[in-house]
């Protein structure tokens, strides 16, 4: 670059500058901003990356139709990294952007930390992605809402489910030791102690590959369980389920997500008939869902990323709440949220009083003659 | 929960008979360690690794059988002979690769070749083969008279049990009587001297690790269809337990390693029976413990003063 084009570019640079400066700040003012915060670089990018195109889609579709209460809406995006202490700047700065509400943030330990920010603040934020149950259970963050079912959603589910429909009042409760199985087999443990309509007759952690069950499958007989809640993986599952048909006993199997494996029932075979597992709703059949991935493979030429169909949800959710309630106040966006159904990729959701989505989460299948059946 | 501090002599039976196929188990497994160690003084970490070789060839085997149409007893013994086989082969194949040529060297490089094996043989499998679990049809017969009883002990459990016993038994005969097996007790007891007196060690050696190796082949596939399922890495947790088995009961000593084996079994099956679950491998580990305070050449161990 020369220095007569160096001059001519900051001569247009700066025209740029002065022409945009007066309508700028007009049509900002005029516009609902909506925050978008979450890990948008760094090892967990790929968690953070599908809410923002969710975001940028739906804005781009509902813009295209004029818009939220007549006004436009505008994304701010700010990367947290998923790191705790950088999402408490994230959130000042979007706060000090005057943002309406706060699509975000990913991870639970940085949401966590930006809540209370955006909470002094008055602001609303929609997670699709943050897992944790004390996000919404501590009752610490009325502002809080979330398009994702918790971390103890799927052993409520099992709960209510073994207690409810399959009326059972002896529950062993088996884990596999690991996080997530035994992080699994507590929350039930607790639910069926609240619950005192059944009893936890065992709770044990079982050691993951060992060679044989029999001693432990010989205890849930002795303990007289009339079911079996397990928190872990298939390849156990396999085996104690085994074991308990070989032992002759009949009484109900009930696990999670990581046992709605094909896997499971490719090895457990005919022993894996009639077991139950909760696994996410299933979105593959829900229009909405088929034509938002459509609209990102035809935006980005790619298959979404993780969380995606929750971020278009949240997008949807918020937007709509400030549609229905007619302004994008605090008081009114929540009484809004938990009131007011939308349709979304998820299905027809609203939230309660914690902030959880009602409608989002997961489902109780069946093997049946070898496949997994929605169980209504 | 449990009815008062009344005896349950059915539940303890039930225990009992869970930690004896457990420990029948290990044992298979243990003997192919204690032979191994007892002739040339090494571990052979890859022995669980042959156990899970055994296991996979008869799968694949029973698989293309039963899908030529082919059914009962007959799968299940065709399988074992060429899982016995191709297992053996291994052991002479790894004992030749990883182990012969550091015969003279001291006696940690042979262990790291081991644990090397070990590492190589599991990833080869795991590229080879799957990183999934893949079912193992049952290949045991049901046998119709334990039926009644299967709440109890299952034909499955029965099998273990008695082919572990066969097993001993048939080896404890080949290493008393048969010109090879007193081969191998003199270069179990020097392998100098024994060379000096005209006995081909390294023919020994390479039969104590074919030997080892079928045994662990044996014991993959009652394993696999006891426990129904298999991958690469099934082999792990079975060696190390079958390890700590040899250990107990006096690594180098037959008798032992059976012994150590159903002890650890019943530790076990009645620590997870009695106690929890959670701690099984916690009581395992302090019985080891406590059996080397006291015995520290294990249960049926010699403590022979050192070869230098």
């Amino acid at each position: 670059m020369d220095h007569h084009s160096r001059r001519t570019f900051l001569a247009f640079f700066c025209a740029a500058f002065l022409t945009a400066l007066p309508f700028g700040p007009l049509f900002a003012a005029d516009a609902i901003k909506l925050g978008v915060a979450g890990a948008h670089s760094g090892d967990l990018a790929s968690y953070g990356l599908p809410t923002v195109k969710a975001a940028e889609l739906v804005v781009k579709e509902i813009n295209a139709k004029g818009g939220v209460l007549g006004r436009q809406v505008e994304l701010l995006v700010e990367d947290d990294v998923c790191k705790p202490e950088l999402a408490t700047n994230t959130a000042t700065k979007l706060v000090s952007q005057n943002v309406n509400a706060v699509i975000g943030h990913i991870c639970s330990g940085a949401t966590k930390a930006a809540l209370g920010i955006y909470k002094d603040a008055k602001l609303v934020v929609i997670s699709p992605s943050a897992t944790n149950p004390d996000l919404t259970q501590s009752g610490q963050y009325p502002n809080f809402y979330r398009t994702i079912a918790s971390d103890d959603a799927q052993a409520r589910m099992e709960v209510e489910f073994a207690i409810g429909k399959l009326k059972v009042k002896k529950i062993a409760v088996l884990h596999d030791k690991g996080d997530y199985g035994k992080g699994l087999a507590e929350y039930a443990k607790k639910f069926i102690e609240e619950s005192k309509k059944a009893t936890v007759v065992l709770f044990e952690g079982i050691t993951p590959g060992a060679v044989d069950y029999s001693a432990v499958v010989q205890k849930i007989k002795r303990a007289d369980a009339e079911a079996v809640i397990y928190g872990g993986y298939h390849p156990e599952a396999s085996s104690i389920v085994a074991q308990m048909r070989k032992k002759g006993m009949k009484i109900f199997f009930i696990s999670d997500d990581g046992v709605k494996d094909d896997t499971f029932i490719k090895v457990a075979q005919k022993y894996a008939e009639g077991v139950y597992a909760t696994g996410p709703r299933d979105t593959t059949k829900n229009p909405l869902a088929i034509s938002a991935i459509e609209a990102h493979k035809k935006a980005y030429g790619a298959d979404p990323g993780a969380f995606f169909l929750n971020g278009i949800a949240a997008t949807q959710a918020i937007l709509n709440a400030m549609q229905k309630a007619g302004s994008t106040d605090y008081a009114a966006l929540g009484q809004a949220l938990q009131t007011q159904f939308v349709e979304t990729p998820l299905g027809k959701i609203k939230f309660d009083k914690r902030g959880d989505a009602i409608g989002v989460g997961f489902s109780v299948y069946q093997v049946r003659k070898g496949v997994y059946v929605e169980v209504k | 929960m449990s009815s008062g501090p009344r005896f349950d002599m059915d539940y303890f039976l039930e225990l009992a008979i869970g930690g004896l196929t457990r420990g029948s188990i290990y044992a298979l497994i243990a003997l192919g360690y204690t032979m191994v160690y007892g002739i040339i003084e090494l571990i052979n970490f890859a022995h669980g690794e042959i156990y899970m070789i055994g296991a996979f060839t008869a799968l694949i085997v029973a698989s293309v059988l039963t899908m030529n149409g082919m059914t009962g007893v007959s799968v299940l013994i065709l399988a074992s002979v060429v899982a016995v086989l191709y297992a053996a082969a291994y052991g002479f194949t790894v004992e030749k690769i990883a182990y012969k040529p550091l015969r003279q060297a001291p006696r940690l490089s042979p262990l790291i070749s081991a644990i090397g094996m070990s590492i190589f043989l599991q990833n080869y499998v795991l590229i080879a083969q799957t990183s999934d679990f893949l079912p193992f049809p049952n290949l045991l017969p049901v046998l119709p008279f334990m039926e009644p009883y299967s709440h109890i002990m299952g034909s499955t459990e029965l099998i273990i049990v008695l082919t572990t016993a066969l097993a001993t038994a048939a080896l404890t005969f080949f290493i008393k009587f048969t010109k090879l097996g007193k081969a191998m007790r003199a270069t179990a007891q020097d392998r100098h001297m024994a060379m000096l007196v005209g006995v081909n060690v390294n023919r020994v050696i390479s039969n104590t690790f074919i030997v080892g190796s079928a045994l662990a082949a044996i014991g993959g596939v009652l394993i696999a269809s006891h426990i129904g399922r298999i991958n690469f890495s099934i082999g792990f947790i079975t060696g190390i337990k079958a390890f700590t088995a040899a250990v107990l009961g006096g690594i180098g000593s037959i008798p032992g390693a059976v012994l150590g084996g159903l002890v650890l079994g019943w530790t076990e099956s009645f620590a997870t029976g009695y106690v929890s679950s959670d701690y099984e491998d916690v009581f395992a580990f302090c019985l080891l413990v406590l059996i080397l305070i006291f015995r520290p050449a294990g249960i049926l161990g010699r403590s022979s003063v050192q070869k230098v």
